[in-house]
């Protein structure tokens, strides 16, 4: 045990009733039960990306890397390569991961790579002080849309699901209790852990009143059987009023892209003597 | 001794460039020193490629336009490079497809014969070649056995025939070069960077496939597993520069490859590397722009690109090595000094060094200074970015006991935490600066400026990269000095000074149109007074080069 207090002394500057809050909540929740369960705090990484989200890597007293706007995903790919031991969770905003870095979020899900992925998913970019994002819905009205998007969102799992996700999810920062138990699972998870979390904007974009009215804790799914998964999955389309699955939709295993790589190893001892026999192979 | 060139060419895609490394090889057992010049377009088949393979008793770095042998495997050849030829030179072509003076070779006829596919055809071309400047049967043969691992009969049994219906043009003849020892070994640019950085430690690469760098990708992913490298092909170049960033956070020695293009894409993260104080070494080899423009040709067009990419301001290394010599120890001491002060380093290269083949003498390559980075001593709490006199802080990775590790895009304090606060700012970014100082001062004891050719001569060739090669071959026989700054950024201005101490005529010779290295010297007030420039995509050929050198200091 470290004996940290998880939270540094960091001013926290989210706006009165952000969704972020909550998902702090849990995430630092999150942490503490990796640790009781024997994962030492010095083996996690939080990666972010840039936007309200991100701030996280500020606020928790974890080890962190506060990337850049939408390239989450490679660097925490490279850091679980890097370090097999490490538990790697990464953290990134749906402007962040469905827009500026979504080639990154589909090539994480093919390869499968062994770490987790929370999408802090308001709808809405916040920080840059409210344009949509690809998961706003049609007909929004942004700053830079003001008579309202001619683009229908994104069903971000269902692109999850096309992109060879091996655990897909849904959390909303009110249901703290699902949501801790929906994270937890996506951690445990061995593979490309998805998480997308609907969280409201309090200054953009709160659409609190239709989530509580659509929500519905996913029951007698079998997130391994894909037909079903995917039904729950095409059940919303971030658009049209429709219930709102929350929990795990679909999960499988597969080896991951670190397991097959035959070595993160240390450089041999007799590196050296391997370079002359390359040069001697060229003469 | 006499020195001999062959230049053999074809279709793309029949396999030309490895019947081109098999006669470097063949005459590099023969104790020449030798190099390969390799010109392809940008297509998979089709188009017409060639190989031109200088051979000379003496070090060289260049090819000339005039050949002895011409080895064509079709009409194209011959007509598109009868300029090159002299009267002395010898023809020899594929008499199914050519009708033409000089030794004809029914090359498909014999492969036919012998069961073997159209590519093997090559391999008798360059058996005939081999009997018509004497070369011995065996050193062809020992030759192919090591380079051709598949259909290995096939080839030897046409080898064979051709090498036995052509007659020894005695004018023509190679002879054997005396040496001690084994012949030195011949390859690319790319794998020597290859083999700089395994020597350096490198334990990961990260590239997306590009002209001229590919290969130094093809060589390290084709290294057997015990090298233990982790070598990863994402999904483009922004995902490349990023995972770099996140293996060296990690504490992994990491290196990238890439070319202009690829490059513009990295740049928002080669920024990230700079403010979050990443080592990370980026191979930028140098072909014709802007945009794609001549993706399979050479220049020297970044030089200023490389050494102001990214936004913001924020120390880096920058070094163009021009030899396979200073390849290897730049490459190597690129990465060292990437971890000894946490900044990103270009490996500014073109095609001309990267693709063509060179002897590296091993025995050349200098050994690195002692350059440790700095790493935590695990006094608590830990700062990734405390503040030093030299700006470096100590290094810790995640999973040390202990030691909380924030790295940071945005400005930060000590601690790594994101501040907007004036004086921490401040503060940091002199910090961020101050450790190129200390990069300057240990480069001072390294080969950072060279001064070759006759050292004292009053006209000076000012040039830099893969040009360096070229004007030491005119320096050669024209008793000239050569100053190449190998190191660009931090820039050893007075060392370029001192090197050019007491030439009275200074030309600039580099492969772009606006003159790189030229502006460089000028911010730095160094006066040149005269210039030769080329930009075509083709590196200067000595004789080329030569007259127009010849036409400056005249």
């Amino acid at each position: 045990m470290t004996g940290r207090t998880l939270i540094t002394d960091a001013r926290n500057t989210w706006c009165p009733g952000c969704g972020n809050f909550s998902l702090q909540f849990a995430l630092k929740a999150l942490l503490q039960d990796l640790e009781k369960g024997g994962t030492s705090l010095d083996d996690v990484v939080l990666v972010t990306g840039i936007g309200c989200h991100a701030k996280l890597a500020d606020y928790l007293d974890v080890n962190s890397f506060y990337s850049i706007h939408g390239r989450v995903l490679p660097v925490a790919t490279a850091i679980k390569l890097a370090n097999p031991a490490l538990t790697v969770i990464g953290c990134a905003g749906d402007g962040d991961a469905y827009a500026e870095g979504l080639d990154h979020l589909i090539f994480a899900a093919k390869r499968n790579v062994d770490i987790t992925l929370f999408i802090h998913n308001n709808r809405v970019y916040g920080l840059t002080t409210g344009q949509y994002t690809p998961t706003s819905p049609l007909g929004f009205k942004g700053r830079s849309t003001p008579a309202g998007t001619l683009e229908y969102p994104l069903n971000p799992l269902e692109l999850m699901y096309a992109s060879g996700a091996t655990f897909i999810a849904r959390g909303y920062s009110k249901n703290q209790p699902l949501l801790k138990k929906t994270m937890a699972e996506a951690v445990r998870h061995r593979g490309f852990s998805f998480v997308d979390i609907l969280q409201i904007c309090a200054t953009y974009f709160d659409v609190h009143d239709m989530y509580d009215k659509y929500v519905y804790e996913l029951s007698g799914h079998d997130p391994r059987d894909p037909s079903q998964a995917l039904r729950r999955i095409l059940e919303w389309d971030y658009n049209n009023p429709a219930p709102i699955g929350l929990g795990t939709f679909f999960e499988k295993d597969l080896p991951t892209f670190g397991s097959r790589f035959s070595l993160q190893a240390a450089v041999p001892p007799d590196r050296k003597e391997k370079i002359r026999m390359l040069l001697d192979g060229l003469r | 001794m006499a020195e001999h060139s062959i230049l053999i060419g074809g279709r793309a895609g029949e396999g030309l460039n490895k019947a081109g490394i098999i006669i470097a090889r063949v005459l590099n057992g023969l104790g020449y020193r030798v190099f390969m010049y390799y010109d392809y377009p940008s297509l998979i088949r089709g188009g017409h490629n060639f190989s031109i393979i200088r051979a000379s008793p003496e070090r060289i770095y260049s090819h000339r336009t005039e050949v002895d042998f011409l080895l064509a495997m079709n009409r194209e050849t011959l007509d598109l490079h009868a300029h090159r030829r002299s009267q002395g030179t010898v023809a020899i072509f594929n008499s199914d497809a050519v009708k033409a003076e000089g030794i004809g070779l029914p090359l498909a006829q014999i492969a036919r014969e012998e069961g073997a596919p159209e590519i093997a055809r090559n391999t008798g071309i360059v058996a005939g070649f081999c009997a018509a400047s004497g070369i011995p049967w065996e050193a062809l043969e020992g030759t192919l056995r090591k380079e051709i691992p598949r259909g290995l009969e096939a080839n030897l049994a046409i080898a064979r025939r051709a090498y036995a219906l052509v007659q020894p043009v005695p004018a023509a003849a190679i002879a054997r070069v005396p040496r001690d020892g084994p012949p030195l070994p011949f390859l690319t640019g790319n794998e020597a960077a290859g083999i700089g950085l395994l020597s350096a430690g490198l334990e990961a690469y990260v590239a997306y496939p590009m002209t001229p760098t590919s290969n130094l990708l093809h060589f390290l992913a084709g290294l057997p597993p015990d090298h233990g490298l982790t070598v990863v092909h994402p999904e483009n170049e922004i995902g490349v520069m990023l995972m770099a960033g996140g293996f060296a956070y990690a504490g992994r020695r990491v290196a990238v490859g890439t070319s202009g293009g690829g490059f513009c894409l990295m740049t928002e993260g080669f920024s990230l590397t700079g403010m979050a104080e990443l080592p990370v070494v980026v191979f930028l080899g140098q072909r014709p722009g802007p945009s794609t423009g001549l993706p399979t040709y050479s220049c020297q067009t970044e030089l200023h690109f490389a050494a102001n990419a990214g936004q913001g301001e924020f120390p880096r290394f920058v070094v163009a090595p021009g030899d396979l010599e200073e390849t290897c120890y730049w490459s190597a001491a690129a990465l060292a000094l990437s971890w000894r002060y946490q900044m990103p380093s270009i490996v500014l290269y073109d095609k001309n060094l990267a693709e063509h083949g060179y002897n590296l003498d091993t025995g050349a390559v200098p050994g690195l200074p002692d350059l440790p980075p700095l790493t935590w001593d695990g006094a608590v709490p830990y700062r990734r970015y405390a503040i030093t006199d030299s700006g470096v802080s100590p290094l810790a990775f995640p999973s040390a006991k202990g030691a909380v590790v924030k790295a940071n895009g945005y400005a930060h304090g000590e601690n790594g935490i994101t501040t907007e606060d004036p004086v921490t700012v401040t503060r940091m970014q002199e910090k961020l600066l101050r450790k190129g100082e200390g990069l300057a001062r240990d480069l001072e004891g390294m080969p950072a400026v060279t001064v070759s050719g006759t050292k004292a001569a009053p006209d000076a060739l000012v040039t830099w990269g893969s040009t360096a090669g070229a004007c030491r071959d005119v320096a050669a026989g024209l008793g000239l000095r050569v100053v190449q700054p190998v190191v660009l950024a931090p820039f050893p201005a007075e060392r370029v000074r001192a090197a050019l101490w007491g030439a009275t005529r200074a030309i600039v010779v580099e492969e772009n149109a606006t003159g790189q290295l030229e502006r460089l010297l000028a911010l730095h007030g160094i006066r040149v007074d005269a210039r030769i420039r080329k930009y075509d995509g083709r590196p200067f050929a000595e004789d080329e080069l030569g007259s127009r050198v010849g036409g400056a200091v005249s």
